[in-house]
């Protein structure tokens, strides 16, 4: 069972069942069997007996085979777990749809534990009546469903001065895409009223969680209007708690810190608050010293999630599925292109499906490998005809110094023998 | 739109102007009470909209620092460990790897005092009053050579104190400096000179997590075994031993809880005393007796006078730090559920001397 052997991050195990497979590598006509599969001649105790009843699983986890599937963590990017991140296994991940259970977290202090019972939302301010509601009065809204992708400024953070971590998942697993019911923050602030406000272009909201970093942040009106969502429910299901259980705030297309879970508060202003995390954090200092601020979208990205570090080629040359995931926050994913040289000759990508706006796009090369060695890239466009620039197009306008907002082209070196690394080319 | 919202939107009082689309009222929710808002509506705005009352300066505040702050950010707002710096980093944000602090970096006053406020100290979040934010703000500014030992920091006095990093951001500009850049139809083919090397390899840093045992053969060979008859339940379940005194099952969930610890306390082969002391054999031992500790002098003094810890007072000082033993170094705010205690002092006794 050498194709099991790809569980979890060791990289020496995996790397062992890839290059035992690679071995038997078998030519372009499908191969004959030396002796009878046992498998098959043989009774399987499966096809024999009982599996487990109805009754066995209440609510479902993946078979244990699939227990390397996990989030994971970088130990020494921050000093505490509970001001900290991990990682969606993308690497072994498909479609584009990112269950909760191994959807990234961060955490500012913690993911916390409110019931819905005592959960309120409260919106103030400039408004003409300051309201609270409750979990129950949420649902009583009209309610919307979107599928959005989340996606931390950090992602792929740690990569800008060089080549670092050796995985997508790590590299670029800062990113979930779920389906979100809720109700949109426009319905609610006017239910509140804005006459009070008075114009409107020039006011913001302030929003707050209800966990102990409460983590603010100020959101121009225009967006709050626009697409923001106050979710409840996520692929159908209640958030979890580390999604911010029972409610959060959706806000498409921008850096996940806004997307404030456990939300508590929304204020209406006539000005930023100009908080610990839109002015110390989130913000991207440029090689002279000076730092922007307000980069609140996620601009076009792309990745090969395999072959990848943690995803080798396991079955040697022939028929290969290149795969990745693509997004853009300034709207629909258009086309991907994939370069097998290092970005010196690209082909177009399949997408599974259109691109839909503020989502992850899944695409597929289907390609005939013949077993050389590969400098595997991709490279996003999205509606507004940009494109996913290289590293070094990055840094001659940012510098080095950047940490949020890295949508670079990334590449991973496939050897022939199927391992793949993480590099950076000329 | 249901018949009942129709309804409503009648007998709700609506005023509409050309702004607001939306012209239905829910009648949803209810009216916040002035209390209501005094009480979360707590954020101090870049313009000083917010600053209570109050005041606090430096020499207050390196005191306040001490007992609340430096656990984390140090004696001198230095920074232990991977925990933030507060000082220092002048002049080196053009320089590699720049230091941003509220020095260097942070381009208000304001947000000093409503993050502290608000989110600090951390773990025990919203507990300091106005007098102690205004003066753990002015310590700070104090470590930073921004004020004099002798500035009163106050709502009036705020924006006397000049934070050099002001002028340095702009606002997004990446439409004017990179969309314009980057788009229209890409190159396909011959898009740089050939060969193509690699220039850097994440494998030589070697800083990616590894699993121990993640794909062990063994537990391979186990999902995929062929059993000729049915497999018998017993069989594949381990024995669990369980000794009389220690509770397995209680330590693994103790080691989750022990996660709240981790950040000041060591335990195990190897542990040293960190923010706080090393706490293999905690349980039983004297309190304040750990080799090397500087402790509170609370608890140096219940150490010598017979203190043990013991199981329950163990439970009774996690429970409250604070408030069983005033004035101890634990800045930790305590566990609540008494599970989480008895679980973490469980798996506490899994490490002994």
């Amino acid at each position: 069972m050498a194709q099991n052997d790809t569980s979890g991050t060791s990289r020496r195990a995996f790397l062992r069942g890839a290059a035992a497979a690679g071995a038997g590598a078998l030519s372009a006509t499908a191969a004959k069997a030396a002796t009878p599969d046992p498998l098959i001649t043989e009774v399987q105790p499966w096809a024999q007996v009982f599996g487990d009843g109805v009754d066995a699983t209440p609510y479902g986890m993946p078979i244990e085979y699939e227990s390397d599937v996990v989030r994971r963590n970088v130990e020494w990017l921050t000093a505490d777990t509970t001001s900290s991140i991990n990682f969606t296994p993308i690497h072994a991940l498909d479609g584009t749809i990112t269950p909760q259970g191994c959807a990234f977290e961060r955490h500012h202090s913690g993911a916390i534990e409110l019931r819905k019972e005592d959960y309120r939302l409260m919106i103030n301010g400039m408004v003409d009546q300051e309201l609270v509601f409750t979990y129950a009065d949420l649902e009583r809204f009209p309610r919307e469903n979107h599928v959005y992708f989340c996606e931390c400024a950090a992602n792929t953070g740690m990569e800008w001065a060089g080549a670092q971590l050796n995985g997508a998942q790590f590299t670029h697993g800062m990113i979930h895409n779920m389906e979100y019911t809720g109700v949109s923050l426009r319905t609610l602030l006017e239910e509140a009223g804005l006459d009070t406000a008075g114009d409107l272009k020039d006011k913001w909201v302030f929003v707050e969680g209800a966990d102990a970093s409460s983590n603010g942040r100020s959101i121009p009106m225009e967006k709050a209007l626009d697409d923001c969502l106050i979710a409840f429910k996520a692929n159908g299901e209640a958030l979890r708690k580390e999604h911010g259980y029972p409610v959060r705030l959706v806000v498409p297309g921008w850096e996940g810190n806004m997307w404030v879970k456990w939300i508590r508060r929304i204020e209406v202003m006539d000005g930023p608050v100009e908080s610990r995390e839109e002015t110390s954090k989130y913000t991207d200092t440029l090689d002279d010293g000076t730092s922007r601020k307000w980069t609140w979208t996620m601009d076009a990205k792309s990745v090969v999630t395999s072959p990848s570090p943690q995803s080798p080629i396991t079955h040697g040359k022939g028929p290969l599925v290149i795969s990745g995931l693509a997004w853009s926050g300034n709207g629909a994913i258009t086309r991907v292109d994939v370069s097998k040289d290092g970005g010196m000759t690209w082909e177009t990508a399949r997408l599974a499906k259109e691109g839909e706006s503020k989502a992850l796009t899944r695409f597929y090369l289907d390609t005939d490998w013949d077993g050389s060695e590969m400098m595997l890239q991709s490279r996003a466009m999205d509606e507004t005809g940009y494109v996913q620039p290289t590293k070094a197009q990055l840094r001659e306008v940012r510098g080095l110094n950047s940490i949020y907002h890295n949508n670079c082209i990334q590449t991973w070196l496939v050897r022939s023998n199927g391992e793949a690394e993480n590099v950076e080319v000329s | 739109m249901s018949k009942f919202l129709k309804s409503t939107a009648i007998l709700t009082a609506l005023s509409l102007t050309a702004t607001p689309v939306w012209a239905e009222k829910f009648g949803l929710g209810r009216a916040a009470l002035p209390e209501e808002v005094a009480a979360w509506n707590g954020e101090v705005s870049a313009d000083g909209t917010g600053l209570p009352e109050g005041s606090g300066d430096a020499i207050d505040g390196e005191e306040i620092f001490a007992a609340q702050c430096a656990a984390c950010h140090g004696d001198f707002a230095e920074g232990i460990d991977n925990w933030p710096k507060l000082a220092g980093g002048a002049d080196t944000l053009d320089h590699e790897d720049p230091l941003k602090t509220v020095g260097s970096y942070w381009p208000y006053l304001s947000t000093a005092f409503d993050y502290i406020k608000r989110s600090m100290p951390y773990g025990n979040a919203g507990t300091l009053s106005d007098d102690e934010t205004y003066a753990i703000v002015a310590y700070i500014l104090y470590s930073n050579d921004m004020i004099d030992d002798d500035f009163v920091l106050s709502k009036e006095t705020f924006f006397d104190v000049e934070m050099p990093n002001a002028d340095g951001f702009i606002i997004d500009d990446r439409p004017k400096t990179e969309y314009a850049i980057w788009s229209g139809e890409p190159c396909m083919e011959n898009c740089k000179p050939a060969p193509v090397e690699v220039t850097m390899r994440a494998m030589v840093l070697d800083v990616t997590p590894q699993e121990e045992g993640a794909a062990e053969p063994e537990a391979e060979a186990e999902a995929v075994v062929v059993a000729e008859t049915v497999a018998e339940p017993e069989a594949e379940a381990e024995p669990v031993v369980v000794a009389a005194a220690f509770d397995e099952a209680l330590a693994a969930k103790g080691e989750k809880v022990f996660r709240k610890c981790k950040s000041c306390h060591e335990v195990g082969d190897g542990a040293k005393n960190r923010v706080g002391p090393v706490l293999n054999g905690i349980v039983g031992s004297a309190a304040g007796s750990v080799d090397g500790f500087k402790y509170s002098k609370p608890m140096a003094a219940a150490g010598e006078e017979g203190l043990i810890w013991t199981e329950a007072e163990l439970a009774a000082f996690l429970a409250d730090p604070k408030g069983y033993m005033n004035r101890t170094k634990m800045a930790f705010a305590g566990l609540k559920k008494e599970d989480d205690q008895l679980a973490v002092i469980e798996y506490l006794k899994s490490y002994g001397e």
